[in-house]
């Protein structure tokens, strides 16, 4: 007789099936859009021929030029900022004895997960509004920096936090043991071993910024338009595939950084 | 020991002097003879390295409570191999982290020859831990690892150097230097851990079982090593395990602990042979425990009726007055068997044999009832007696064997 072993989920009726339906939906429509990407007709719907001329076109475009040039800024400012101060954080919850409130904080830190975007969006321009409006202040790029960094740091936070709370505490005893003050402990041993933590952390806050398109819509000001914003103007207008080939750009930007946490984040498990 | 440890120190494997100067750790800690600006102070015989006083600590608040340390009192010396042994969870490990300042006492202070060190955060005492878990830096190499003490100190990098290699050298590591922590096998990092502590030369090194990772026979070696050690640089060593074995073997003193309590500090031959409470006699080595009613006392001596009605004479500890009826101690080896039972004090039936090689236990059924009683023979070619299982036999102790001891 067979052993009651973990079953296999292969064997499951109807396994298969839902398996490749759900594969289908997930994955057909994107295959779609990145195939009419080489596309040599003008529509995205109708299949002439294999060409590389939309990707080349996406690149002489000026518009799609400023858009990455935004995009870019608003991404790596608001991932170092947020980095940082997620690492502060996640040291200030976990490397200190525990302080009245520090369940409060750590909800607040990981807010922005919970709260609806669109709120968030709202929310963020209102605030912009006003402060423009009673200070006569307005940072131009610099609020959508400040949106961005604020919904990125709770992403960072996560792998930061995962990161040491692993760490045997016993090394950093070693390490004051061993005569190294506070600052050296953390300079050479805590963070030199935090370091995938950081990376996983940055590159995740990184996608977030990179796509985001509820709160940017609603905050950016004009000629701040980001690359999902500007693919969102020019679907509104008669589409070629030249924003297909800009989507799949942006596509395998975000694959690409995502490998790069998974695998960071592999190599720290092991 | 100052003029002592400098001459040993001559040695050439080993560190020449101090790591540590009241300058670079900002204490307030007296000179030790020898000590880096020159200046020899002459130090008293059998001065405390460490004295340990009324320390309580506890974990927990509330119903949860927890005493790991219930007001413990002990004073280790300069240059002494001192064992904390005990079973688990009876404190041994919260005793070092104060001595090392990871943690604070409830009460009570730890003083560092002569000098309170509660002021002192862990990176400003001059001693240096060897880790339960040995908690080597994973992302350095052993050699990073064994200078990184000297390096913090600041020390010059040709010393740190040179340091290392002799530490290196010292813990037979020299051919894995540039290894990473985590590619070396469990006895290797236990030797990085070793060395990584020994290299800015503590005044006092505590190690939190330290062997007890590896096998039989590397531990053997490296208790002899610890033993040599320890001989050379003079460094004051205060080892924990609950390996009674080792601690008998490797301790110039030893202090028993239990449920946060130390019950009794001696030597090895103290706490063997004069154990202070039945839970030490029982915790050291095999035990035989009788009852027994006490008779009559006189200068420490009390005489003891088993209930045949055979009497004997035990002593027992000071400040303890034995009345009534009372356990007795006797080590299976300080007892014999005769194969006339009459001629014995007490009197049974073997119920087992077990051959151990160097000796053989004898189990025997005692007439009166109660556990087995063992007696212990050192094999020798020409063991006079051969007993068998079944057979009648008494038991006699011989002078001195029986204690009578507080439960
Ligand atoms: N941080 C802590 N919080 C609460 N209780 C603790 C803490 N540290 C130790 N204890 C308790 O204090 C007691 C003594 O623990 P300790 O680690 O000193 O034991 P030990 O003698 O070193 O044991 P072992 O031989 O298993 O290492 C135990 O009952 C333990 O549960
Ligand atoms: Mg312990």
């Amino acid at each position: 007789m067979a052993e009651p072993r973990a079953m296999d989920i292969k064997d499951q009726p109807g396994f298969r099936s839902i398996a490749v339906i759900c594969l289908l939906v997930l994955y057909v429509p994107v295959l779609i859009l990145m195939i009419f990407s080489l596309n040599s007709g003008s529509l995205v719907t109708h299949w002439e021929g294999v060409t590389l001329g939309w990707y080349g076109s996406a690149f002489r475009n000026e518009e799609f030029h400023a858009a990455a040039k935004n995009t870019l800024i608003i991404s790596v400012t608001a991932t170092i900022v947020s980095t940082i101060c997620a690492t502060l954080a996640a040291i200030g919850m976990t490397r200190v004895k525990p302080w009245r409130g520090i369940a409060a904080a750590f909800m607040v830190i990981n807010l922005p997960l919970m709260v609806p975007e669109i709120i968030t969006a709202v929310a963020t321009l209102s605030f912009f509004a006003l402060i423009a409006g009673t200070l006569g202040l307005n940072f131009g790029i610099g609020n959508l920096i400040l949106a961005h960094t604020v919904f990125c740091i709770p992403f960072a936070y996560m792998p930061i936090r995962a990161r040491l709370e692993d760490m045997d505490l016993t090394l950093e005893y070693a390490a004051a043991d061993l005569y190294a003050t506070p600052w050296n402990a953390f300079r050479r041993i805590t963070l030199p071993l935090l370091v995938p933590g950081i990376m996983s952390g940055a590159a995740l806050a990184f996608i977030v910024s990179f796509d985001d398109f509820t709160i940017t819509q609603l905050v950016a000001g004009p000629g701040q338009t980001t690359l999902p914003l500007y693919i969102w103007n020019q679907i509104r207008r008669p589409m070629t595939p030249e924003i297909n080939a800009i989507s799949t750009i942006l596509l395998m930007v975000s694959i690409l950084f995502v490998s790069v946490s998974f695998l960071i984040a592999r190599r720290r498990a092991k | 020991m100052g003029i002592a440890f400098e001459n040993q120190v001559a040695a050439p494997q080993l560190p020449s002097r101090p790591a540590y100067g009241d300058n670079q750790t900002g204490t307030h800690l007296p000179e030790r003879a020898g000590s880096l600006n020159g200046v020899i102070v002459p130090e008293q015989p059998g001065k405390n390295a460490i004295e340990v006083r009324g320390v309580r600590k506890v974990f927990g608040t509330g119903e949860n409570q927890v005493a790991a340390l219930d007001t413990v009192s002990v004073s280790i010396r300069e240059n002494e191999f001192f064992t904390l042994l005990g079973p688990s969870g009876c404190g041994k490990t919260t005793l070092l982290r104060l001595i090392a300042g990871f943690d604070f006492p409830t009460a009570g202070e730890i003083l560092l020859h002569g000098q309170d060190i509660a002021p002192l955060p862990p990176f400003k005492r001059p001693v240096n831990t060897v880790f339960q878990s040995y908690a080597l830096f994973p992302h350095m190499t052993v050699a990073q690892n064994i200078g990184f003490g000297l390096e913090m100190l600041g020390k010059p990098k040709a010393e740190i150097e040179a340091r290392v290699a002799q530490m290196l050298k010292l813990v037979k590591m020299e051919a894995l230097k540039a290894r990473r922590t985590s590619q070396i096998s469990g006895g290797q990092q236990q030797r990085v851990a070793l060395a990584r502590a020994l290299a800015p030369q503590p005044k006092v090194l505590l190690l939190d079982e330290p062997l007890s990772a590896l096998d039989y026979k590397l531990r053997k070696e490296m208790q002899i090593e610890l033993k040599r050690l320890q001989h050379e640089t003079g460094i004051t060593f205060i080892f924990v395990t609950h390996d009674q074995e080792e601690a008998l073997t490797m301790s110039d003193r030893i202090a028993v602990m239990s449920a946060g309590k130390i019950l009794q500090v001696g030597t090895p031959r103290d706490i063997y042979d004069r154990p202070a409470e039945r839970f030490v006699a029982d915790f050291i080595g095999e035990t035989n425990f009788l009852p027994g009613t006490v008779v009559s006392k006189h200068a420490g001596v009390a005489t003891v009726k088993f209930a045949s009605n055979a009497t004997i004479a035990a002593g027992y500890p000071e400040g303890f007055d034995p009345t009534g009826e009372v356990t007795l101690v006797v080590r299976p080896e300080h007892a014999d068997l005769v194969p006339d039972p009459v001629k014995g004090t007490i009197a049974g039936t073997l119920a087992n044999i077990v051959y151990f090689g160097t000796d053989t236990h004898y189990h025997v059924k005692l007439d009166g009832g109660g556990e087995n009683f063992i007696v212990r023979h050192q094999n020798s070619r020409s063991s006079p007696v051969t007993y068998a299982t079944g057979a009648k036999v008494g038991i006699q102790f011989e002078e001195d064997a029986a204690r009578v001891l507080k439960d």
